[in-house]
């Protein structure tokens, strides 16, 4: 059987959905509680590594597959920078100027409420996908290339 | 300021425990609890954002990573220590002990805890906290700070960690693919 036991596999079917709702909170509520993109990335991507090591690399890649990662990867990345750069196109066009807040919400009473803060939760959000797809590929791409014991490949060769 | 000689002598025994077990997985926990004894401080020192980040890396990315990418074989260290590197290691450690307590006791240094910032009367840091929540609308003055006022460095941030993973991911597709079509075929 591959994975670990069925304790493990049982508990962390359970536990995997928590933890993820968690690093989604951790990510959405960073301008207003502590927190921020780049913890709550990495909590997202501990969720899925958790059903990597529970049950298979196999079953990992069936929810979040490598192909979605990388661009996933690559679209948080790009966002950022698009978002930073439409600061040049309003108010007194500087880079990362904050256009949302100083254009739309200063006028109302926006404190602490969710939506708040202009481009910061946005800011966030596209660093919290970026950090859980890059951890994801790291981790699932580091453990492909691990060196397989005698066993193992005799086990292949078997098959 | 008690807790925090207990963090440190709990630290040190999980450092002391790191350096002289033989099971690698073991190792690497202690050093994720000598983490979590960091993240304690930080919250003890009132920075709880530095705290979720240290405890999210130091205990969840180490551990898993360690424990996602290490065989079964190579989990046991053997071999004696050197000896000269001990000697070494020792008196650098020593030294900076010494030196840091030399230096702490000098009044040139404001007391543990303290920020250096609160001694300068026109300083950026008081400017984030009487506007930040006016000029950005964030409550949390940290997110303020490291996305509004400080983004270049997130920017700079963010591109490392972009090019740390490309260059990780174009590294190793070629075994990784290699390791694929064995396991397949």
């Amino acid at each position: 059987m591959k994975g670990m036991t069925v304790i493990v596999k049982t508990i962390s079917s359970w536990v995997k959905i928590l933890i993820f709702i968690f690093g989604i909170y951790i990510i959405l509520f960073g301008h207003l509680s502590p927190g921020g993109g780049f913890p709550g990335g990495v909590i997202l991507a501990s969720s899925f590594i958790l059903l990597m090591l529970a049950f298979s690399r196999q079953e990992a890649e069936k929810y979040f597959p490598l192909s979605v990662a990388s661009k996933f990867d690559c679209i948080g990345a790009l966002l950022f920078i698009l978002l930073a750069l439409m600061g040049l196109g309003f108010g007194i066009n500087a880079f990362f100027w904050n256009f949302l807040q100083q254009e739309y919400l200063a006028a109302h009473e926006t404190v602490l409420k969710l939506i708040s803060a202009g481009s910061i939760p946005l800011y966030n959000i596209f660093i919290g996908l970026k950090v859980c797809a890059s951890l994801f590929l790291v981790i699932v791409v580091l453990s492909m290339t691990r060196p397989e014991l005698p066993s193992e490949q005799e086990q292949h060769l078997e098959e | 300021m008690e807790i925090f000689y207990a963090l440190l002598i709990f630290m040190i025994i999980a450092a002391i425990v790191a350096t002289e077990t033989n099971n690698l997985l073991s190792s690497v926990i202690c050093i994720g609890a000598i983490g979590f004894g960091a993240s304690l401080m930080f919250l003890f020192l009132k920075a709880p954002d530095i705290a979720i980040t240290q405890i999210v890396v130091e205990v969840l990315g180490l551990i898993i990573l360690i424990r996602a990418t290490i065989t079964r074989d190579l989990t046991f260290i053997t071999g004696d220590r050197e000896f000269f590197a001990v000697v070494v290691s020792v008196v650098v450690i020593f030294v900076i002990f010494v030196v840091g307590i030399v230096i702490f006791e000098t009044e040139a240094f404001p007391r543990f805890g303290e920020p250096v910032f609160a001694q300068i009367a026109d300083s950026a840091s008081e400017r984030y906290i009487s506007q930040g929540l006016n000029e950005t609308g964030a409550a949390n003055l940290v997110s303020s700070v490291i996305l509004d006022y400080r983004a270049y460095d997130t920017l700079g941030e963010v591109t490392v960690l972009f090019t740390c993973i490309i260059g990780t991911l174009v590294i190793l597709r070629y075994p990784s693919r290699k390791t694929l079509e064995v396991s397949i075929t």
